[in-house]
């Protein structure tokens, strides 16, 4: 339970500085990732405005390359782009960057090394209102089962930003995954971001939530209201999901013996899957899913869809009260 | 200018690789390896400007991209008699712990190749991104890539040549295998390719053809290719072979596409190709 010994941590500090859209932060960042490196180009296949990229494209218009529809030649450009030592960003939405060319990406990109980054906007149900064609909940899953590939989904406007510029830097495919509707910002913008390095919100005793994108500030919601019921959360943003902080998360259930993980994905493949399979392998313990429970979006409102499909505050509270449970049973 | 004779004396030998290293893996398609033998080995020993030594990003130099990657023993025996690798390496081909991946790899880190080619149609793309990343860097050389004929079924082939007439990637030569057979047999008769030229000059390319088994004519063709690079459209060389071409009972058929000759087959094929440079 909740004790005065608690170290001060990033949650105390955690407040909403306003709502912006992560595809906002990511078009921020590609615009400072081209600035710091000359190498970097962007590439978008006719959606420039719905991911953000208008500003690199005027700053830098002899390095964008508008590919028309054509997702497919997209991804092999961006590869022949890196073989010679270019760095791409590719942009569309994240259905149409994962599952449309899962081939492309698989052998000219992910099997032959390339350094590019697959920017992918749109994710999940918060998409809205186009529906199930458009709301991919997949892509986590196919992306990280490929070998070499990072996955990266970002909370808020400032880590994508911050994610953006950091793929810049990291040599090898990426996988960013974001957003479009406006999501409140919390994270400092002074936070530094490292892959792989899962940042820890609060500091906790009774439970581990994994969180990841769009989810988080959810989680965050839950843990402040679960501590009014006196369960303490140990609270931590998995922002990379491959390579996974294996090390962060079994340190917290070492101490909490029960874990939940939240995300706007299916509940196959996604972060909660990648959890599980750390937990068997090094310490078994129970575990809740906040996730879509393997089934298609559909249209609606962001709110309307995420109360719908489960992916509230309420939710990740019921999870926990769950999952510490299960371990007090166990 | 490249002497024809020598040229023609290599594809030989090069012939010869192809057929000693699918008989000894036991697998493979010799059929369109055979058919390309004279195109790229003019276009490796006669044609491109290339550096010493293997850079992966082709800076100041001519790079090729091959799109129809089953093709492989032909690239791998092109580029050990070039010097990227050991000739001796051509007998590990398709077998574990090899860097002769069944089809082109970059995973083992083979000298020679830039990405890795099998699943068709994306080859084109790779090498439009190679010609582009030429022109950012301000390098005048040239890309070249080859598809082959059926592979031009699939879609995203037409997505790359839209793009590279609508942005002008004229420094990219693209050249296609025309065959007119593919595994299930006549392009004609699984999904006919219709008006080839045509369809090319429709979307925006410059179109050459030629004899891919004529030597002279390949250098001049190829000749006049590089020179229309430059003027504003990417260039297509479509390109007549014989499946199979140099081994007789192979000739035309698109049953030797991916089938290896057993011990009798391979040592008829072996007495219809001169050495001419000596066996790996």
């Amino acid at each position: 339970m909740e004790t005065a010994s608690l170290k001060t941590d990033l949650f105390d500090r955690l407040e909403v500085m306003g709502k912006k859209a992560t595809r906002d932060g990511f078009g921020a960042g590609l615009l400072e990732a081209g600035t710091r490196h000359a190498d970097v180009v962007a590439l978008c296949a006719d959606l420039t405005g719905s991911l953000k990229m208008d500003d690199f494209q005027a700053r830098f218009p002899d390095r964008f390359f508008q590919v028309g529809i054509a997702e497919a030649n997209m991804m092999g450009i961006a590869a022949g782009l890196a073989t010679s030592g270019k760095i791409p960003y590719t942009g569309t939405f994240a259905n149409f960057s994962t599952g449309r060319v899962y081939d492309q990406i698989r052998q000219s990109i992910a099997y032959s090394h390339k350094n590019v980054k697959i920017c992918a906007s749109h994710a999940g149900l918060t998409l809205g209102e186009d529906g199930a064609t458009h709301q991919i909940l997949e892509d986590i899953g196919m992306m990280k089962m490929l070998p070499g590939m990072t996955v990266i989904n970002p909370c808020d406007y400032n880590q994508t930003r911050a994610a953006t510029m950091a793929i810049a830097d990291h040599s090898g495919p990426v996988y960013l995954r974001f957003g479009r509707p406006n999501w409140p910002v919390f994270i400092p913008e002074d936070q530094p971001f490292r892959i792989g390095k899962a940042l820890p919100l609060r500091y906790g005793s009774d439970v581990t939530v994994l969180a990841t994108g769009h989810l988080v500030w959810l989680a965050v919601e839950a843990a402040r209201a679960l501590a009014a019921e006196g369960i303490s959360c140990d609270l931590i943003n998995i922002h990379t999901i491959k390579p996974l902080d294996e090390e962060a998360i079994i340190g917290s259930v070492r101490r909490t013996g029960c874990v939940v993980t939240c995300e706007e994905h299916n509940r196959i493949g996604g972060l909660g899957d990648s959890v599980a399979q750390c937990l068997a392998r090094h310490w078994p313990c129970p575990q809740e899913y906040v996730a879509v429970d393997d089934r298609f979006g559909e249209s609606g409102k962001p709110e309307e869809l995420l109360e719908k499909y489960g992916l509230t505050t309420p939710a990740i509270m019921a999870a926990v009260r769950k999952a510490v449970a299960r371990r007090t049973k166990s | 200018m490249a002497d024809p004779t020598s040229l023609v004396r290599t594809a030989t030998q090069v012939r010869r690789d192809i057929i000693r290293m699918v008989a000894q893996a036991k697998s493979g398609h010799p059929g369109g390896s055979l058919g390309c033998a004279d195109f790229l080995t003019a276009l490796y020993l006669g044609v491109m400007e290339r550096k010493p030594g293997f850079h992966m990003d082709g800076r100041d130099e001519d790079v090729f991209f091959l799109s129809n990657g089953h093709i492989s023993p032909l690239w791998y025996s092109i580029l050990a008699r070039c010097g990227y690798f050991p000739l001796s390496e051509l007998g590990t081909f398709r077998q574990i712990n090899s860097r002769l991946q069944g089809h082109p790899a970059t995973h083992e880190g083979l000298p020679g190749i830039r990405v890795a080619s099998g699943s068709l149609g994306q080859g084109l793309s790779v090498a439009i991104g190679a010609a582009l990343a030429k022109k950012l860097n301000g390098d005048p050389h040239l890309v070249y890539c080859l598809t082959g004929d059926g592979e031009l079924q699939e879609g995203q082939i037409w997505e790359a040549a839209m793009f590279a007439a609508h942005h002008r990637v004229d420094n990219l030569l693209v050249t296609v295998d025309w065959n007119g057979q593919q595994i299930d047999g006549a392009n004609e008769d699984v999904i006919s390719l219709g008006d080839l030229p045509a369809k090319w000059r429709a979307f925006g390319w410059e179109v050459l053809s030629m004899d891919g088994h004529d030597m002279p004519q390949i250098l001049d063709t190829l000749g006049d290719a590089r020179r229309r690079c430059g003027q504003g459209k990417p260039v297509v060389i479509l390109m007549k072979t014989e499946m199979g071409k140099g081994v007789d009972f192979m000739e035309g058929s698109h049953k030797w596409h991916g089938v290896a000759p057993n011990a009798e087959q391979t040592a008829s094929a072996l007495a219809q190709l001169e050495e001419t440079l000596g066996d790996y």
